[in-house]
């Protein structure tokens, strides 16, 4: 059974629920056919909680029948991403290391979720502890592009972004430490929301580089992107580096007008290396922007080129501290070794991946003795030069405009062979998280059949400008109601 | 600023990863080729600038001592790969 429910918004759903036009567990139900029916060629899934979900479901109906207002995300089914702690659950960051990891306890969002009363349909797979582009790192399986099943989804979390663009969720959740979230999005024509640094709780979220990772919700409309924010976002006192600060309701902030509102455009994000097919979409929807009368001007963040390089020494360095705890003594993979010191090594070199050793490698490197001063701190001033770049533009403007990624997603295969490769067409993502700010990808055309996004970027704490001008651009526009065609002879085509 | 052979090995050792030939090759190209990349940082004069650790940052995030639950012994040895009687067990601590 196809049920005409799935691939609807959040806020479409809690409707059906309310007026009891269907049952969560019918709801749960129908999601479960349809990962049943597509996941065995998109694979977003690395685990389906089938059981657990219709479980929670039926407590949902209970309370409709009695009569109880549901809440915004009561009895709607989600997904999150392997990298957030699901007590009970198996937690595996896509890694051999943590193949049989299951957390003691929940994630903060997990909990928020839990107490919204969302039902969660799995967890969703992503580059090995968060470290990729493509998702091609992860351990377990390859997930495939809805819009083109011989592209990458784009990464880290790019089992989050398929599940929402294949209807095999009604939302998800990533995490974003340098464009995790956000490329993804643009990749697969979803709408994704890298929140301020320190607005949503790390606690439980399986670390990579702790002064850049920010959860934040991938969802078809931007509506459901602020709902779901709703529900994650405010301080928490079990994580040292959660902001105290009070947050607004974002749903206010979904205005169809911009009428004099300042939006700058770095050129630096239109430079070498930027798809020209790319850029004139971006410009066409810059063009939209106006023409609802937004004030549009160009402006500079002198030190963009400089981003890349901070970005890859900070999170590196940052990762190879944050993964020392994988040693085989508490948790996860072990090797056989007569002695620890050997037993030791070997764990770490069979149960991490490449890309993860790679990254371990440089940032073991630019910590240590003799170069610390030369790579470490070096990118941390840079870091500073970064931060200051937005500071300046954002006293001239309320949100900068970019693409979200130089080009749109690529095919599998064409850039794992080169790791510079694959980490320069960060560049469009990577000065966000270092300079900590928010930052939204919203669906901004097509080129050759593939999705673009459009990137807005804001002040400390401005989500509600970023929500203001997405929606006004979304309200407008008609790219996030087109959806991939995934009929059983593509899907068939496609896992051949 | 060039990586050798030597520099690779002596990092995976502080690392504590067992490296296969292959990846020594590898790891040491392609640290040069990441590096040399790096190196156009040393372009920018930042003698006067202060660094950055933390975006947004926070200071003394202290509070009150509060007694309150924690997990269990058993719940928090539930993945441990090896262990008897409450402890991690790990092979023998050699000095050689």
């Amino acid at each position: 059974m196809e049920s005409v429910s799935i691939g609807k918004s959040v806020s479409e759903l809690h409707e059906l629920l309310v007026h009891k036009d269907i049952s969560s567990i019918e709801l749960t139900k129908a999601y479960i056919d349809r990962i049943q029916t597509v996941d065995p060629s998109l694979q977003a899934y690395l685990t389906v909680l089938e059981d657990e979900a219709l479980a929670l479901a039926a407590k949902v109906d209970q309370k409709v029948a009695q009569g109880e207002t549901l809440k915004p995300l009561e009895g709607i089914p989600m997904a999150l991403k392997d990298n957030m702690c699901t007590e009970g659950i198996r937690t595996s960051c896509a890694s051999k290391m943590l193949e049989n990891f299951v957390p003691p306890y929940n994630a903060t969002v997990t909990n928020r979720l839990r107490t919204a009363g969302t039902i969660l349909l799995g967890k969703l797979n992503m580059d090995e502890f968060a470290m990729g582009s493509s998702t091609e790192n992860s351990y377990f399986a390859k997930t495939r592009n809805p819009w083109n099943l011989e592209c990458v989804p784009g990464g880290s979390s790019g089992g989050s972004a398929v599940a929402v663009a294949g209807d095999e969720a009604a939302f998800t959740l990533g995490s974003d430490t340098g464009g995790s979230i956000r490329q993804p999005a643009a990749f697969c024509g979803v709408v994704g929301m890298k929140p301020t640094y320190g607005a949503v709780s790390r606690l439980g979220l399986i670390a990579f580089a702790s002064s850049l990772d920010q959860i934040g919700p991938f969802t078809k409309t931007v509506r459901d992107n602020a709902l779901v924010m709703n529900a994650i976002a405010g301080y928490d006192s079990l994580d040292s580096t959660s902001v105290p600060y009070e947050t607004p309701d974002y749903t206010k902030f979904l205005v169809n007008d911009i009428k004099g509102l300042k939006i700058g455009i770095p050129r630096e994000y239109f430079g070498e290396g930027i798809d020209p097919d790319v850029a004139k979409g971006i410009q066409a929807g810059i063009q939209t922007l106006i023409d609802l009368g937004a004030e549009v001007a160009e402006c500079s963040l002198p030190h963009t080129e400089y981003a890349i390089p901070a970005y890859y020494l900070i999170a590196t360095a940052e990762a190879s501290s944050n993964l020392a705890r994988y040693d085989g003594v508490r948790y996860g993979y072990r090797a056989d070794s007569n002695d620890v010191l050997g037993m030791f090594k070997k764990t770490r070199a069979e149960g991490f991946g490449q890309e993860v050793k790679r990254r371990i490698m440089l940032g073991t490197y630019a910590l240590s003795s003799g170069y610390y001063d030369a790579y470490y701190l070096k990118a941390q001033k840079v870091r500073t030069l970064i931060k200051q770049d937005f500071e300046k533009a954002f006293e001239k403007f309320d949100v900068l405009l970019s693409p979200t990624a130089p080009t749109p997603a690529f095919k599998f295969g064409e850039k794992s062979a080169d790791p510079l490769a694959m980490y320069l067409s960060d560049i469009t993502t990577v000065p966000i998280n270092l300079a900590g700010i928010p930052a939204i990808s919203i669906p901004a055309g097509f080129v050759n059949g593939l999705p673009i996004g459009m990137q807005l970027m804001g002040k400390a704490f401005g989500e509600g400008s970023l929500y203001r001008v997405a929606y006004t651009f979304e309200q407008n526009t008609n790219y996030h109601t087109l959806k991939p065609n995934l009929s059983r002879e593509v899907l068939t085509c496609g896992s051949r | 600023m060039s990586i050798s052979r030597e520099d690779v090995e002596y990092v995976a050792a502080l690392a504590r990863l067992e490296l296969t030939e292959q990846e020594t090759q590898e790891y040491t190209e392609q640290l040069n080729s990441i590096l040399g990349y790096a190196a156009m940082l040393e372009k920018l004069d930042t003698n006067e600038v202060v660094p950055t650790a933390h975006a947004v940052p926070l200071h003394n995030v202290l509070r009150e001592d509060q007694v309150a639950s924690s997990i269990n012994h058993e719940k928090a040895l539930r993945n441990a790969p090896d262990g008897e009687e409450g402890f991690f067990r790990v092979p023998r601590i050699s000095l050689t």
